[in-house]
């Protein structure tokens, strides 16, 4: 979808302000919100597709004026509402008043810990051979998807060279939908910054994305 | 839920403690549902708290600096070249490395979201998740890295890689000059976690900290 957190190119949003000795957590309540993410998803509620979804379904006011964690928090209401994991009325008591729904993976537990700091592997068997190849010229279509998708929109239509093939990966855009992983070939893109940025932008600069062969064509 | 429904409450308590208490709320709805188990939840904290870091990419960055097999294994395929190592050896299958060269520097940004190699680097900042950096390292590096004090002559290359899938991305900054004979782990000191995103480089041998 066409949201506010396709932020690549916008201008107006100010300096970068890095905050010296960052702690890890600025308030104790963002550390739960991570760790319910992290423990639901484990558990089966949702995958990592669906949850950035929901963070990019905030309405663009909220996501905009809402802190990271604040962002993690909201996203994760809506998704657990949704899919019917909590209703409205355990959010208005803060207690569960109706009854719960069976997780795919059951209840998250102190010996599913250790599994969740392993990162998950998105790598799948190909089904097809790859359409690319590295040195290729490609466009990235012009499409704007209504869903979850990981074509930003500064390279719609833009045309750049293959760099690097990844093998064959789950597909977000059906993965956020529960329409299945029907994975799909990876690529590094990589486009010459005037070819995004216009001629008199500075000539120095190369930019890449990792795309999925569902997102570019052959020129 | 929407945002009007707090247009009720009363106004004594800050946008954050209202943050707080819905926080609460949701965890006890999962513990009760039994959907987790709390204990869990302050393990999985602690985990991060105590587990990842910076200093897991640290100590990579300066393996690939003194070992020259390591380094060549470590372009070639990151996570298998970080996985024969035994202190970091969770970081999944999509770890790619990329080399800044006296005429190329790299930074990574995750422009629609916040994807960030955490099992190297740890969490990520604020500024990596926040709005100016996500919406200018593709468009203005130069300007961002102003931002942190850095500047690059301007005939080096800049490559952004914006992290738009489960591939991660570690910067294998430049050793410093004056660091000949140095040990792994003096090496390691030098390594900022900037310096592996591309927003910095190591520390200078002898300045200050």
């Amino acid at each position: 979808m066409n949201g506010v957190h396709d932020m690549g190119g916008m201008d107006g949003f100010g300096k970068v302000e890095p905050e010296l000795n960052e702690p890890m957590f600025h308030e104790e309540w963002e550390s739960r919100v991570l760790a319910m993410v992290r423990a639901m998803g484990a558990a089966g509620a949702f995958n990592i597709d669906a949850s950035r979804f929901y963070r990019e379904t905030l309405p663009p006011q909220v996501y905009l004026s809402s802190s990271y964690y604040k962002k993690w928090f909201l996203g994760l209401e809506a998704l657990l509402l949704d899919k019917g994991y909590i209703s409205k009325d355990d959010v208005a008591s803060g207690h569960s008043v109706a009854l719960p729904k069976s997780l795919k993976h059951g209840k998250f537990s102190m010996a599913d810990v250790e599994r969740i700091m392993v990162r998950g592997k998105f790598g799948r068997t190909a089904p097809a051979a790859a359409k690319f190849k590295a040195g290729d010229r490609v466009r990235a279509k012009n499409i704007h998807p209504a869903t979850h998708t990981r074509l930003p929109r500064y390279v719609r239509g833009h045309v750049g060279v293959v760099e690097r093939d990844h093998g064959c990966h789950v597909f977000p855009d059906t993965a956020a939908n529960d329409a299945g992983e029907h994975p799909q070939w990876l690529y590094t893109v990589v486009f010459d910054g005037r070819e995004l940025w216009g001629p008199d932008s500075d000539p120095t600069i190369k930019v890449s994305i990792d795309a999925f062969e569902p997102y570019l064509e052959a020129i | 839920m929407s945002e009007h429904d707090h247009h009720h409450h009363d106004h004594d308590h800050s946008e954050l403690s209202e943050t707080e208490l819905r926080v609460r709320a949701l965890e006890s709805i999962l513990t009760e549902k039994g959907y987790v188990e709390a204990a869990a939840l302050d393990a999985i904290v602690q985990a991060y708290e105590t587990k990842i870091g910076p200093h897991n990419g640290a100590r990579v960055v300066a393996k690939a600096w003194t070992d020259p097999a390591f380094k060549k294994a470590l372009l070639e395929d990151a996570s298998k070249a970080v996985g024969t190592l035994g202190h970091v050896s969770r970081v999944g299958d999509h770890l790619v490395a990329i080399e800044n060269t006296p005429g190329r520097h790299n930074m990574v940004v995750c422009t629609l979201c916040s994807c960030y190699p955490w099992e190297m680097l740890g969490l990520p900042p604020v500024w990596y998740k926040a709005s100016p950096y996500r919406s200018r390292a593709v468009k203005d590096p130069r300007g961002v890295l102003a931002d942190f004090g850095v500047s690059l002559p301007k005939e080096t290359e800049i490559r952004v890689w914006d992290s738009t899938a489960e591939t991660r991305f570690l910067v294998l900054p430049m050793r410093p000059a004056g660091t000949e004979g140095w040990s792994e782990e003096q090496l390691a000191e030098l390594v900022t976690r900037d310096s592996m995103i591309g927003t910095g480089f190591p520390k200078t041998p002898g300045a200050p900290s």
